[in-house]
């Protein structure tokens, strides 16, 4: 493994540094804000004692809590919905020939590639032109929670396919032969055979699917309504008026949340690599 | 004779059983892809048909959209100098943010894909955790950090220099792209240097190519798919950047993403901003092309 890089030589210790240069890059800003974050004072840039005040303050203002309600909802239903939905598109895709099958393929990918603010115009201009048809049949329905979840599903679906598919992709299919000849139906080779083997792309699939809808802001800030927003539209708002501690309190708490549940499923990942 | 005639009655598959059997999978992959499908027409395929249908639209003398009177006029502004300037500059900012993710990524990866393997995966977690964390809140923390009465501004009056105002300018929105995007340069990159066939750096050797040599005539167009891998995953989403740009770019520094925003929010020219989208898209369109072209699913 040592081929490109003597150990020791000039290019090998100024490749060190560099990547550690990146690392401190990464990790810094990080950093300053966890540590910011227990400043007592109501000024950011002002050091003066060690304090959990803006923690406390953060869980009794009904706001914050309200929007992490909101999001903890949409994320919940768009993730389950979207892995349900993108795993049905990634088998049909890669276990199945049919007629439209080059269109699907082909709508499967596009959320991906398409840029978040033009999604965000999309669904926008979408439910403006579908509420206004709704209410000429009589029917009522406003911005909220609702179109912020089918917005996410409808860029999540993609995503749990992605991943999906690349596993289906490598996976033996002889296994699945196998048990074909052994008299189990489809349904049954499906829930005994192909899905365990395909769970850990599907629960990876999962994980990015919580991660995007917790991560969004321009998509929700575009198809949410009064009184209806998430963490992150909520924060975006406060942060383009300014750096508050109380900002700072909420960032730490989302960052923690992403990063043990990055590390929950590397972990998970481990022990299935270690069983199989 | 009994037991042959049997065999000879399974194994004969007519072309009319055969297709029998090819039109029932054909079903069953149709009903397996049939909720999704319909899933992403009514709420992927409609709203895109919708933008499109928007950019020809006209606007009431109030600025309400009219959906009648279907002109070019929305288009014709995209070659406006105002816009041509934004988007240069979005373009600009985006080509210069995949270059500096590439130069800073590149070592990384190489001296991730060189270590033994436990050094190697403890590198390829830290590179993962910034990856997959909240993109907002990492964006916040260099508001923070480039603050005038932040860290780095405190740090330099400390040693009796000027405070630090980059905050607001095209520099902080630099920095900030670079910071955000710089994982999704890194993964790529390493992947396909860790697939690479390194043996064939040491036949290079071998030959008495330098190591320089060797890097340049072996080891980089090996990892070619991962260079254009990584810089499509950079570049598409910085060229439409929104949050970035609003958080640390200032009032004088518009780019097409918060361009296109205004248009919806601050002006209401829809057909306007819908005509942008879709050329936005368009390019995208173009860049994935590439991508799946040359440098295929590396991700």
């Amino acid at each position: 493994m040592s081929v490109g890089l003597r150990p020791g030589s000039r290019a090998e210790r100024s490749m060190a540094a560099s990547s550690a240069f990146v690392f401190v890059f990464l990790y810094a800003p990080i950093l300053v804000l966890f540590f910011y974050s227990f400043n007592e004072n109501d000024n950011v840039g002002i050091w003066t004692e060690f304090s959990f005040r803006w923690y406390g303050e953060m869980f009794q203002n009904d706001a914050v809590m309200g929007a992490l309600r909101n999001s903890l909802v949409v994320a919940l239903v768009s993730t389950v919905v979207s892995t349900v939905l993108g795993t049905a598109t990634a088998l049909a895709l890669e276990r199945f020939r049919f007629r439209g099958r080059g269109f699907f393929d082909g709508l499967s990918y596009l959320p991906v590639i398409i840029p978040d603010v033009t999604m965000a115009v999309m669904m926008l201009l979408f439910f403006v032109s579908f509420f206004r048809l709704l209410a000429g049949a009589g029917m009522a329905f406003e911005f909220g929670l609702g179109t912020i979840s089918l917005s996410h599903i409808a860029f999540n679906i993609s995503f749990v396919a992605i991943v999906v598919r690349a596993k289906l992709a490598q996976l033996d299919t002889s296994l699945e032969e196998a048990a074909a000849d052994l008299y189990a139906d489809r349904w049954t080779t499906f829930r005994l055979v192909t899905l365990p083997l395909i769970m850990p792309a599907v629960l990876g699939g999962a994980l990015l699917a919580l991660t995007l809808s917790l991560d969004d802001v321009v998509v929700t800030s575009f198809v949410s309504g009064p009184g209806a927003t998430t963490l992150p539209v909520y924060v975006f708002g406060l942060v383009r008026r300014g750096v508050t501690p109380l900002i700072n309190a909420v960032s730490v708490v989302m960052l923690a949340a992403s990063i043990s549940l990055v590390l929950f499923s590397l972990v998970f990942q481990r022990r299935g690599a270690e069983e199989s | 004779m009994v037991v042959g005639a049997d065999v000879e009655e399974v194994a004969e598959a007519t072309p009319e059983l055969e297709q029998e059997a090819e039109r029932a999978a054909s079903r069953r992959g149709m009903l397996i892809a049939a909720p999704s499908a319909a899933y992403l027409i009514l709420f992927f395929a409609i709203p895109l048909v919708i933008v499109f249908v928007y950019s020809f639209a006209r606007r009431s003398s109030t600025g309400a959209t009219v959906l009648d009177g279907w002109n070019l006029e929305s288009y014709r502004r995209l070659f406006d100098p105002l816009v041509g300037e934004i988007a240069l500059r979005s373009f600009g900012l985006a080509v210069t943010t995949t270059l500096l993710c590439l130069l800073l990524s590149y070592p990384l990866a190489y001296f991730m894909a060189t270590r033994p393997d436990r050094i190697r995966n403890v590198l390829l977690v830290l590179v993962m955790i910034p990856f997959w964390s909240n993109f907002l809140v990492r964006t916040y923390a260099w508001r923070v950090l480039l603050g005038s009465d932040g860290p780095i501004s405190q740090l330099s009056q400390l040693f009796g220099g000027e405070p630090i105002r980059i905050l607001f300018t095209n520099t902080a929105v630099l920095i900030g792209l670079v910071y955000g995007f710089l994982p999704f340069m890194v993964l790529p990159l390493y992947a396909a240097l860790d697939r690479m066939d390194w043996s064939l750096v040491e036949a290079a050797r071998d030959l008495y190519a330098d190591g320089w040599t060797a890097f340049r005539r072996v080891t980089f167009p090996l990892s070619m798919p991962g260079v254009i891998a990584g810089s499509v995953l950079v570049f598409i989403p910085t060229l439409g950047a929104y949050v970035t740009p609003a958080l640390l770019g200032g009032a004088r520094t518009t780019l097409l993403g918060d361009y296109i925003v205004s248009q919806f929010l601050a002006a209401r020219n829809q057909p306007f901003g819908s005509a942008l989208s879709v050329a936005v898209m368009t390019v995208m369109l173009g860049a994935t092309v590439v991508y799946f072209r040359r440098g295929g699913r590396t991700l």
